[in-house]
């Protein structure tokens, strides 16, 4: 459209070289990973240093080894669980919540919407939350990944200002129908605002899928342990329970950086899948955030 | 006289029965909206406001037979400790340095990444390149930490990085010189791509008139860049620089704890992570709790004072 000098055209060359190669920075440590995990044990064993091409013969030879062992496929079990069911409960509070906030002649609104935002810039800490949930009844069982950290202010409020745009005129008119507020959410507010659910689900799924922390903190039991407390143990602490002790009484060091790859790709391979096909709820989800937050 | 006392007191009451009536009409309407409002009241009073009273235990020699109520109360004794303690000086340098340089690093480039994005004319390759930002942003800390490791143990490829550059003191992650570039690069590459979203939004909410207008005057990309761009973006820029400075005593613990050790503690070990280890590891609740409400006043002190200066100096407030 418009004639580029001669500085304009060099800078555009090396945005582009740097844009490339800043993208590569952002594959590579994965790709390595990835490569990793389907190379020959022996060679992986024995090198160290980027992987950028399999070593050796490709194989599913750690994969085989993970997808056996039973803490991983539990752990996977698990997550999926909490996943699903700390996001549906958060969700489900949510909208309830949204719909509240989003509604203009509220008497109490007020102190409503305080109650909720105030818990964005105070809480009470690690232990006093953890003295709740031990009170509760909840350590080592499976509410504690499910109810206490699946409703966060900032995801409400994100959905409010998307409730809060539907035009008053079409709940004015149900209203005059006769329908009550739980039918005017049910049929007017959420089907016109499927796109921001689809981005407070994306939100709260990333958190629960990606969480470890609360687990650690709650849970003793193996049986209950969720993906990342399990990728924890094998990847970052070495644990002597890990699957390489199944390995058949073969050199079971050898097959440690293997396994250690392999784990971690079960846990990314997921999100990776996913993740370009949502990321376009997803970065519409943190604009809406960013207007208010 | 008399009727000037008399007035306030049947304006006072004709004001409640108004307020009254109100209430009564919002009832009427909105019962349900109220009865949709209980399960979240719920969630965050149990969740939230409870624990902020359990606060209540940093006052205390808590112990977990006794309860808050049975406890012996014993002032400010676990915050005169705290201070008096040879950790209190390690641990607030370190929880600022590490935010310090957390911010000087990481704020400007999202911004240089959103700005150069912006300049690339082709947008498919746009489009691909934010795309890729984000991937790193969709991988959990365990992993990112995990692949970390990898990289900066003995032979790892960072490690063989430096050693490359003349660095002669072997693996990365287990000296503590190296722990706050490791920690605040690690971060840097998970958060770069979603960082620059917002800036991305705001450099195209920008009038394209502007820019044609400048054109017409002679300015090029560069002065273009300088007096519409960098203007069109600066008070996203200063509201986002009052969070994370808000944020300055507020460095999370979860990563910290995966990835420091013994060996690093001498520059990882932030408030937080010593909050997580005196607390759970240690059982010593009450004085973790005093710690933890101490980091919890400065932080809210800060974001605070914070954006009071920015209300002053750019009109640009949160509240």
């Amino acid at each position: 459209m418009l004639k580029r000098t001669t500085g304009e055209k060099v800078f555009a060359v090396f945005n582009a070289i740097g844009l490339i190669m800043l993208s590569i920075v952002f594959v590579l440590p994965v790709w390595h990973v990835a490569m990793g995990s389907i190379s020959d044990p022996l060679k992986l064993s024995a090198t160290s240093g980027l992987i950028l091409w399999p070593l050796g013969d490709a194989t599913l030879g750690g994969y085989k080894l993970v997808l056996q062992n039973n803490s991983i496929a539990i752990s996977y079990l698990n997550t999926l669980i909490y996943v699903v069911c700390a996001t549906a409960f958060g969700t489900g509070l949510s909208i309830l919540a949204a719909y509240v906030m989003s509604r203009k002649d509220l008497y109490f609104k007020g102190p409503i919407v305080f109650i909720v935002t105030f818990t964005m810039i105070f809480n009470g800490g690690l232990i006093p939350t953890y003295m709740v949930v031990r009170n509760l009844g909840m350590l080592d069982t499976r509410w504690a990944m499910i109810i206490p950290a699946s409703v966060t202010a900032y995801n409400i409020i994100i959905m409010r200002t998307s409730f809060a745009s539907v035009p008053d005129a079409l709940s004015e008119a149900a209203t005059i129908d006769g329908a009550g507020h739980f039918r005017i959410l049910a049929q007017i507010i959420l089907p016109v605002s499927k796109s921001i659910i689809a981005v407070i689900v994306l939100f709260y799924g990333i958190q629960h899928w990606n969480s470890w922390f609360n687990a650690s903190i709650y849970l003793t039991e193996r049986k209950l342990f969720p993906l990342q407390l399990t990728l924890r143990e094998i990847v970052l602490l070495s644990s002597e329970n890990s699957i390489v002790a199944d390995a058949d009484g073969q050199d079971v060091e050898i097959y440690r950086p293997l396994i250690k790859y392999a784990t971690i790709m079960v846990s990314v391979i997921p999100m990776m899948v996913i993740y370009p096909f949502v990321q376009k709820y997803f970065v519409s989800g943190v604009m809406i955030g960013s207007v208010k937050g | 006289m008399t009727n000037s006392s008399a007035a306030p007191a049947t304006e006072k009451q004709r004001e409640r029965a108004m307020k009254m009536k109100l209430i009564k009409r919002d009832w009427r309407i909105n019962k349900a909206v109220y009865l949709m409002a209980l399960p979240v009241l719920a969630y965050f009073i149990i969740f939230n406001y409870i624990p902020m009273g359990g606060i209540l235990m940093a006052f205390q020699d808590y112990s977990i037979k006794k309860g808050i109520l049975g406890s012996q109360w014993v002032g400010l004794l676990n915050f005169t400790n705290f201070f008096k303690s040879i950790y209190f000086g390690r641990l607030i340098r370190n929880t600022l340095l590490i935010s310090f340089y957390g911010l000087l690093f990481s704020f400007p480039f999202p911004i240089i990444f959103a700005l150069c994005l912006n300049e690339v004319r082709n947008k498919h390759f746009k489009k691909v390149t934010q795309t890729i930002s984000y991937l790193p942003y969709f991988i959990s800390v365990v992993v990112v930490v995990a692949i970390l490791q990898d990289f900066c143990k003995a032979g790892g490829v960072l490690t063989n990085l430096a050693k490359a550059l003349g660095d002669t003191g072997g693996a990365l992650i287990a000296r503590p010189e190296w722990f706050r570039t490791l920690y605040i690069g690690s971060n840097m590459w998970q958060h770069l791509g979603y960082n620059s979203i917002i800036f991305i939004s705001a450099l195209a909410s920008i009038d394209q008139e502007l820019y044609e207008a400048a054109v017409i005057d002679g300015a090029g990309r560069w002065k273009q860049t300088l007096y519409i761009t960098l203007p069109g973006i600066s008070s996203t820029i200063v509201v986002l620089l009052i969070l994370r400075l808000g944020q300055i005593m507020n460095v999370g613990y979860e990563k910290t704890i995966l990835m420091y050790g013994p060996a690093t503690y001498e520059t990882a070990d932030v408030i937080a992570s010593y909050v997580y280890r005196v607390g759970l590891v240690d059982a010593n609740y009450s004085y973790s709790t005093a710690i933890n409400l101490f980091n919890s006043v400065i932080n809210f002190l800060v974001l605070f004072v914070s954006n009071l200066v920015s209300r002053k100096l750019s009109e640009t407030s949160l509240w």
